[in-house]
């Protein structure tokens, strides 16, 4: 027998570890980054950060190939060429911001609102919005409006939070865990960490998807819902736990406003709570037989009472939802789901909620000053994201899944769903939107917000938009996000107004972030009579050569996210845990190797230049050195900063005064801080004084704001009642029917727009794209390892379909929509709705893009399914073409997409094939093989 | 040609459960980070950003779908790497003895320093668990990081394969397989862990945990009305359940 080889089984791992936050995806999981002679050598999770607990995933494990990647632009760069070649020339900084500022000045002191300022997947929109605020903008808004608003103001309209950083389910302890349209996107690991927890103890999955991938893949029961019917499906579960009296009475008694009476007399109060002269909404007090305030002493409401013709909210829910027509073998056909497994899965959820209780044996004293003893919860609990919120009837079908959470009483319960701080926080505790503007002069207020009724939508007097992108106005009332994906068509026509810059920051939205893709490049370069582009300027920050880059016409590079100071901050999205708040830091933990600066130290620069407010001394002189320089000493209300942790000497958790040692401090800790909450407090949060106490101690409020959920939404009727004609402010008349039927206050379903305006014998299928759990929108496909995982993306198409077609292994396809024809490749797959085809997002890329090959699979063989989507419906009877957004909240209704299919010539590339784009920073590499130190 | 040790007692190995694994390719990549920078050459790509890139990788996850004839297909996620056989057919066949098992824990390697590219021992391997190196031309596989697993200079929490550190679904188990009270052996007792492709008798110390029944949730129990209240069936009964409900508060 041979000798065995010596091999080295202990050799250095790195020199130094340094500790930073996770950029690969929206995550925010934080990351020891190894390094070895100065250079980033190795990245893994960080053990004691409370999101990933060390995990990490492909994306984040590659950020090394991100940090390397060919496609960093190295230097500002102004146009030379054309829009949209990517010819440019490298110029110095000083000269970038020079002219930065020479559009930018005289446009404040005139009229700022030319000025739009939108940003992508900005991690620092509570810094972005304060500038665009000092600047006097009312055009700034985050990518919320094409990604997931309909969950996020259905959660905060309905019971003050919604998933993902709003809150997630009680992993420890939830036994039955439902899943509606999660693709393996967000909130990555933690949701996978869950899952894996739910497994190892044999907890049920139930997966509510199209699509068999990934999470959906290894849950115990598959749904395969037919798009744009889960909440169809959700009412039919509804409609169940009614018909078995499987709902939790006394926590709707208690903590919702179930027992509200509703007027039920004609005029301008119908469909409003009946108050009292103070103004307090009445139940019917069981004692007396009587009205009394909600919250009088001792009162004993009657949850489903009727009183002189007026009902409680609850008796309202159980005619509408007890209505046969929301009945599983009503709904079936349309969900694509049999009714006796919607009755199996309402019944699963029913024993489980109410025979598999948990007790815990920890007091609690609620708002009202009554001392509970234990805490008891209903181990059920759901998630839900794109899937369900990026429909046209997706806000009101995320209503009806934060309404069945409620209805079984298991909302901040042991066991289910359970908010993270700053959350819960109701829609009254956010701002109003404002879009005040005075040349020369800060906004009025913060941009976005939640309107409570129409005297808060942000329309003038003769019902024009004050906002480039619409927002709150009568077309999508609640658009708490704005709508990002509107504003260069709206630039481009000039309606409601033209503007002179649009300033974006990591949003490529020539490309994969836009609808309409190809005619959306085509608004960016069209020129007007005197030959001038129509959107005169457009400055553009990105880290890396994007297909936005190309359209810019002056670029301020960005560092890689180990170059630069961030926070992800508790004003903004943070990173608590249900028991802990917590906050973290990014830091340089190597210093970039080119000319670039971190985009939030170049705004505070720029700020300085046009005189923000905020920004500079009295003398002019720039308040802030740097970005890291206002992390540290910025205050956004006395004591409250954009970092929670070590204020003032150090011990402050949440309020004191800046610490110039706070950064370090957070470094030491490995880049993050959390502080727990205590054990009375973990549940009942919205009720629970103890907890009320401790958030306003940390000051992530300023007073206890007990409330109580809204079954019922009370500014959604505010909107209804304007529709009918009541109140000052009243929308136009072709908005009127559509206003009443879908700002309803109780959840309902109606069909996705897509689907009532295109044929359906035209077009048959419905067509999604989900994004992949080892890629991270457009970022991905400069990362050499993750683009050999996902270096193009098929389109998957159903079995019947596939042999109906005839298609074999390699062929292609035309797929058409009312909108356009794209050329494909596809690909079988089983596990799949029947009338649905899908496909990877965001793979697809322009050629000369990110650095590749204009031969490379991700523009050959990849593909775009935005060039099948408008931003505006087909034109109806009436003529008017209708935003492709939902009614409520102006979010992007990608998911209703409607198709056909074709066999194709089988063969590429696919189509549209665009011209290619110059690259300002060449191509890559022919290889990478580098051993850090080591000279390949 | 290299002779394999005799069977060591301990027998390290990975326990990987098909009914967790989501498929999200973190273990590809975090073994790829881990191995470019750590035993013998670094794992290269070649055509990185260009037309065909085509890379080495230890591990890898494939996607397959199982269509039954009754009920609904399963999409089933199967990470596969070197399975370190006791009968490993990659070693017998080196010509240099660069390929071999470890006589103390089985680990199978690759002494890079003795290897000549010539791949008889990757067409060797069944489970096409070997890939050659493009750039170094020489043979690499998992080494089941036998560069963490014992390496004092790493915390001992972390002296497990890179791939196991980081699997967030908790899916990857790694563990000595040669002890019968060891955790992993325990969760292939609990789980009917399987060996692949048996039938090769190549005896796989790596163990694949099945995945559970899917799909049972299909009708209602049967027993449904007794569990409930008498049905409110329309409104009228709702609330006589209510007025029920409440009477007991």
């Amino acid at each position: 027998m041979n000798r065995q080889p010596i091999v080295d089984l202990s050799p250095p791992v790195s020199d130094e570890i340094r500790k930073t936050t996770c950029y690969m995806c929206a995550c925010r999981c934080g990351i020891n980054v190894h390094l070895k002679q100065g250079q980033v050598a190795y990245i893994e999770g960080n053990r004691d950060h409370p999101v990933n607990k060390g995990v990490l995933c492909a994306k984040g494990s590659a950020g090394i190939m991100q940090h390397l990647s060919p496609a960093r632009l190295r230097k500002p760069l102004k146009r030379v060429g054309p829009r949209g070649s990517g010819e440019f020339t490298e110029i110095e900084w000083e000269e970038a911001l020079t002219l930065a500022t020479s559009w930018l000045k005289p446009l404040r002191d005139t009229a700022p609102e030319k000025l739009a300022f939108f940003t992508g997947r900005d991690q620092s929109q509570s810094f972005t919005s304060w500038w665009a605020q000092s600047y006097g903008t009312p055009n700034y808004a985050a990518h919320g409006g094409f990604c997931s608003v309909n969950m996020a103001a259905a959660g905060i309209y309905t019971m003050g939070g919604a998933f993902w950083e709003f809150g997630q389910p009680d992993w420890e302890r939830t036994k039955l865990f439902m899943i509606f349209g999660v693709a393996e996107d967000h909130d990555s690991n933690p949701i996978k960490m869950g899952l894996g927890k739910l497994k190892e103890r044999g907890a049920r999955v139930i997966a509510v998807n199209p699509v068999r991938t990934g999470y959906n893949a290894i849950a115990d029961d598959w749904l395969a819902v037919t798009p744009g019917t889960d909440g169809l499906l959700i009412l039919a579960l509804v409609h169940e736990l009614f018909r078995l009296g499987k709902i939790d009475l006394d926590y709707l008694i208690r903590y919702t406003n179930a027992p509200f009476l509703v007027n039920a007399a004609e005029g301008a109060e119908k469909g409003l709570f009946l108050r009292d002269g103070t103004g307090t909404p009445l139940v019917l007090d069981r004692r007396t037989g009587k009205p009394a305030p909600w919250n009088a002493p001792g009162v004993q409401p009657d949850p489903a009472a009727e009183w002189q013709g007026h009902s409680t909210v609850l008796r309202l829910m159980a005619a509408r939802y007890l209505d046969p027509a929301h009945a599983p073998e009503a709904v079936a056909e349309r969900c694509g789901i049999p009714a006796g497994r919607i009755r199996a899965v309402a019944a699963e959820i029913a024993r489980v909620a109410f025979e598999e209780e948990i007790t815990l044996n920890q007091p609690w004293t609620d708002f009202r000053g009554q001392r509970h003893e234990t805490m008891v919860g209903r181990p059920v609990s759901f998630h839900a994201m794109r899937g369900i919120s990026a429909h046209s009837n997706g806000f009101q079908t995320c209503r009806a899944l934060h309404m069945l959470q409620i209805l079984l009483g298991s909302v901040e319960t042991p066991g289910g769903y359970r908010f993270k701080p700053p959350y819960p926080k109701p829609p009254e505790a956010h701002p109003r939107p404002h879009a005040g503007v005075t040349p020369g002069q800060p906004l009025d207020g913060p941009h976005l917000g939640y309107p409570l009724g129409p005297e808060h939508l942000l329309i003038n007097d003769d019902g024009s938009a004050k906002r480039i992108d619409k927002a709150f106005t009568w077309e999508n009332p609640l658009s708490a996000h704005g709508l990002m994906h509107m504003v260069i068509s709206n630039a481009h026509a000039g309606d409601p107004y033209k503007i002179d810059t649009l300033f974006l920051y990591m949003a490529n939205m020539a490309w994969n972030s836009s609808m309409n893709t190809a005619q959306v490049m085509q608004m960016l370069t069209d020129t007007n009579d005197s030959g001038g582009y129509v959107i005169p300027h457009i400055i553009y920050s990105d880290s890396y050569s994007s297909e936005m880059v190309a359209f810019s016409d002056l670029v301020l590079p960005d560092t890689t996210y180990l170059e630069r100071h961030d926070c992800i901050s508790l004003l903004d999205r943070p990173i608590c845990e249900p028991d802990a708040m917590a906050d973290a830091i990014r830091w340089p933990v190597v210093e970039p190797d080119r000319d670039v600066r971190g985009f939030q130290s170049v705004l505070l620069d720029l700020g300085v230049r046009l005189g923000l407010p905020g920004m500079v001394r009295e003398d002019g002189s720039a308040r802030y050195r740097d970005y890291a320089d206002y992390m540290t000493n910025h205050e956004r209300r006395p004591g409250v900063g954009p970092l929670a942790g070590w204020r003032g000497d150090g011990t402050g958790e949440g309020r004191g005064a800046p610490n110039p040692d706070q950064i370090q401090r957070y470094i030491y800790n490995g880049g993050f801080f959390t502080s727990h909450v205590p054990h009375g407090a973990q549940f009942f949060k919205p009720w629970n004084a103890a907890y009320q106490e401790w958030i306003v101690a940390r000051g992530l409020v300023d007073a206890p704001m007990p409330y109580l959920f809204n079954l019922y939404v009370e500014p959604l009727r505010r909107f209804q009642l304007a529709a009918e004609g009541h109140g000052e402010r009243q929308p136009p008349e072709h908005l009127r029917d559509r206003i009443k039927q879908t700002l309803d206050p109780l959840p309902l379903w109606y069909p996705p727009f897509g689907d009532t305006l295109s044929d359906p014998a035209e077009y048959p299928l419905h067509a999604l794209t989900q994004r992949p759990a080892a890629m991270y929108h457009s970022w991905g496909s400069q990362n050499a390892w993750l683009r050999q995982i996902h270096g193009m993306n098929p389109l998957f198409v159903p079995r019947k379909l596939w042999e109906e077609h005839g298609f074999a292994e390699g062929d292609w396809a035309w797929l058409t929509s009312p909108h356009g024809r794209i050329k494909l490749p596809v690909a079988r797959m089983d596990a799949l709705n029947p009338h649905t085809v899908w496909t990877w997002n965001a793979i697809g890329k322009r050629r000369g893009a990110w650095a590749l090959d204009p031969k490379a699979p991700e523009a050959e063989k990849g593909f775009l399914l935005n060039h099948l989507i408008s931003e505006l419906l087909p034109e109806k009877g009436d003529g008017q073409r209708w935003s492709n957004s939902d009614p409520v909240t102006g979010q992007a209704a990608w998911f209703d997409l409607r198709v056909r299919i074709e066999k194709a010539p089988a063969h590429g590339p696919s189509e549209p094939a665009l011209p290619p784009q110059t690259s300002p920073v060449g191509e890559g590499p022919a290889t990478v093989c580098r051993q850090t130190g080591v000279k390949a | 040609m290299t002779a394999l040790p005799p069977p060591s007692a301990v027998k390290l190995g990975l326990v990987i459960d098909l009914d967790t694994c989501v498929g999200c390719h973190a273990c590809v990549v975090s073994c790829k980070g881990w191995n470019t920078e750590n035993y013998g050459a670094p794992l290269s790509d070649t055509d990185a950003y260009g037309a065909d890139p085509s890379g080495t990788f230890l591990n890898r996850v494939h996607s397959y779908e199982v269509t039954p004839d009754l009920g609904a297909p399963v999409t089933v996620h199967f990470p596969k790497s070197c399975l370190h056989c006791e009968d490993a057919p990659c070693v017998p066949v080196c010509p240099t003895g660069a390929s071999y098992k470890r006589a103390e824990d089985g680990i199978v390697l690759v002494n890079e320093d003795a290897c000549i590219g010539c791949g008889l021992c990757a067409w060797a391997c069944p489970y096409g668990a070997r890939e050659l190196d493009a750039m170094a031309g020489v043979m690499k596989k998992c080494t089941l990081c036998v560069d963490r697993i014992y390496n004092d200079n790493l915390p001992e929490e972390d002296r497990e394969p890179a791939c196991v550190r980081t699997c967030p679904a908790g899916a990857r188990h790694f563990g000595d397989l040669g002890d019968p009270d060891s955790d992993v052996s325990q969760l292939v007792l609990a789980r009917g862990g399987m060996d692949l492709m048996p039938e090769l008798g190549t005896r796989p110390v790596n163990k694949y945990l099945p995945p559970r029944p899917r799909d049972t949730l299909q009708e209602p129990p049967a027993n449904l009305a007794a569990l409930c209240e008498p049905t409110p069936q329309a409104l009228t009964g709702f609330l006589g359940w209510v007025d029920r409900t409440l009477s007991r508060f």
